[in-house]
């Protein structure tokens, strides 16, 4: 018989990045089954570098290595890079992407619980403004479907045979959209547009909407054990649902339909993985609603009127900057005291 | 002299000290050649403006002395930019607006006002000097970590002064270049990872000698306010 007071043990740090790891594994189950282990590959290679990265920085700031090396936030952002940037990216892309997440954007501002900003999407922002034609080649399924793991490994680490990349590649999409609609002579809508993608599936991107609803399924289980409130993933799929809802509603030709929007690009994991970092989010429960809503809208006005191939790592930082703001606006009352 | 030079050149360094004049040093600094030409162009107006304020101190009414300053200093950067149009063309096309600009950089309004105007001329002559030297040294280095990163040359753009000369190819000609250093956060990225080894260096420096330097170290610890 257990006596009162009934006292919580706080989840470890350790647990908690464990659990967030083992949320993602449906994703990257549905990830390899569509598009073949080369993801695994650019995992492997991102965990090993955030590892050594974390440990040289570690050593250098004259911190102990053990407990900040097996805490698994390296892990947790090391794999949240290797998903969001294109499978098939070069070795060195995926090594430096996670290098500057682990040194700038994590150590640089303090190390666990310091940084103001998503160290996975200041790698991805910086990447893509660096070098946006290898994070804007995203495989095509029928493609890849024909490659077998040799041929990806070659691909990856740019061993011959070498094969070009615009012969496997085709514009994801958001990007067909995009470009479609902004192609003033065609005067295509979206449904002619959509008929035409070569790789339709019944929602977006055949093969992608099975990997974001493998996100899904994690991070509903994340959302019941608890690892995560309801109010970042809910408000962030309820805003973008909204806005691009109320455009489809108003023009169907030229805004695509809001399921659309969840289930393309990188919507799902950053509804459950990436908005929810502990760190770098609000922390208020109404912070929580502003900020994740503030993400989806940015994410919706820049892959709709944008020129990059998904708007989410922008749209994270920018309301990263906003967070210490919404906080301090958000303070919930304490109890007894007038606000 | 002697602390002259040290506070132009490390102690009081107009860009990692006293963060004045940056919005030339992060806007100029892609390359090399454009960081060191801005760098010269603005020695050449600080030491002639450090002259020309120094020697006409006791005439220049107190009250309206800001006025006349900047009336000097835009006379000189005048002549600086007329002779880079006419004997340097096409860098003074690259540099652009920011040559005229040197008019409205901080760092040559506080040398007048904070030293020209209250010491001699030799004295403030060599202020002007070190203080553009210091700014030229770091922007330098700016410049060629941006360039060296961003695109794995140096001196690119030497032709413009040079003609007979070219750049150098320092990364293979592969390196896929790192377009963020030459777009303007390699700039920030660039300016903060040097103000923080200046920073850990001096804090090293004084760890090291805990009783000399006393009067000298307290200058890293308080920041100016950050001007443009």
């Amino acid at each position: 018989m257990n006596n009162s007071p009934y006292l919580h043990k706080a989840a470890s740090v350790q647990s908690v990045m464990l659990r967030v790891l083992l949320a993602l594994l449906p994703g990257i189950a549905a990830y390899v089954w569509f598009f073949g282990a080369a993801i695994l590959l650019q995992i492997a290679l991102a965990s090993l570098t955030a590892f050594a990265a974390e440990a040289v920085v570690l050593k250098l700031r004259g911190k102990p290595l053990r407990p900040f090396l097996t805490d698994g936030s390296a892990l947790v952002t090391a794999w949240l890079i290797a998903l969001s940037f294109p499978p098939l990216a070069p070795w060195w892309l995926i090594v430096l992407a996670t290098a500057i997440a682990m040194v700038v954007a994590k150590h640089l501002y303090g190390g666990l619980g310091q940084n103001p900003f998503n160290p996975a999407m200041v790698a991805f922002a910086l990447m893509i403004i660096a070098y946006p034609q290898h994070l804007s080649q995203w495989p095509s399924l029928p493609a890849v479907v024909q490659m077998d793991f040799a041929a990806q490994w070659a691909m990856i680490f740019n061993l011959p045979p070498t094969q070009t990349l615009d012969a496997l590649t085709m514009a994801t999409p958001l990007d067909a959209l995009r470009t479609a609609l902004h192609n003033a002579e065609s005067k295509t809508t979206i449904a002619s547009a959509w008929a035409n993608y070569p790789a339709a599936g019944h929602l977006a991107d055949r093969g992608r909407e099975w990997v974001a609803a493998g996100y899904l399924a994690g991070g509903v289980w994340l959302m019941q054990q608890r690892i995560i409130t309801w109010h970042l993933p809910i408000a962030f799929i309820a805003t973008l649902g909204l806005a691009a809802g109320t455009a489809h509603l108003i023009n169907p030709a030229e805004f695509a339909a809001p399921l659309f929007h969840l289930f393309s690009g990188g919507a799902m994991l950053a509804a459950f993985f990436i908005i929810t970092d502990p760190v770098s989010a609000a922390t208020t429960p109404y912070g929580k609603l502003i900020f994740a809503a503030g993400v989806a809208f940015i994410t919706w006005i820049i892959r709709c009127f944008g020129a990059y191939p998904d708007g989410i790592a922008f749209a994270v930082l920018l309301m990263n900057m906003c967070v210490p703001l919404i906080d301090m606006a958000t303070q919930p009352r304490v109890f007894g005291h007038k606000k | 002299m002697n602390d002259i030079s040290k506070n132009g050149l490390w102690q009081q360094n107009a860009i990692l000290v006293q963060l004045l004049g940056l919005c030339p040093v992060l806007a100029i600094s892609t390359t090399l050649v454009n960081a060191v030409s801005l760098g010269l162009a603005t020695i050449l107006v600080m030491l002639l403006a450090n002259l020309a304020i120094a020697s006409l101190r006791t005439l220049i009414p107190y009250e309206i002395r800001i006025p006349v300053f900047v009336l000097i200093i835009a006379a000189l950067v005048t002549v600086v930019d007329l002779s880079l149009n006419a004997f340097l063309h096409d860098l003074y096309v690259m540099l652009g607006i920011f040559i005229p600009l040197i008019v409205t950089n901080c760092i040559v309004l506080a040398r007048v006002e904070a030293f020209a105007a209250k010491n001699g001329l030799a004295a403030a002559t060599l202020d002007g000097a070190m203080m553009g030297v210091g700014f030229l040294w770091v922007i330098a280095l700016i410049g060629g970590l941006r360039e060296l990163i961003g695109q794995g040359t140096l001196f690119s753009g030497i032709e413009m002064i040079f003609p007979s000369l070219t750049h150098i190819q320092l990364l293979p000609a592969d390196y896929p270049g790192f377009l963020v250093m030459m777009l303007p956060p390699g700039a920030f990225f660039t300016l903060g990872l040097l103000i923080a080894g200046r920073n850990w260096l001096t804090a090293r420096t004084k760890q090291r000698l805990p009783n000399q330097h006393m009067e000298a170290a307290p200058s890293a610890e308080k920041t100016p306010p950050v001007a443009a």
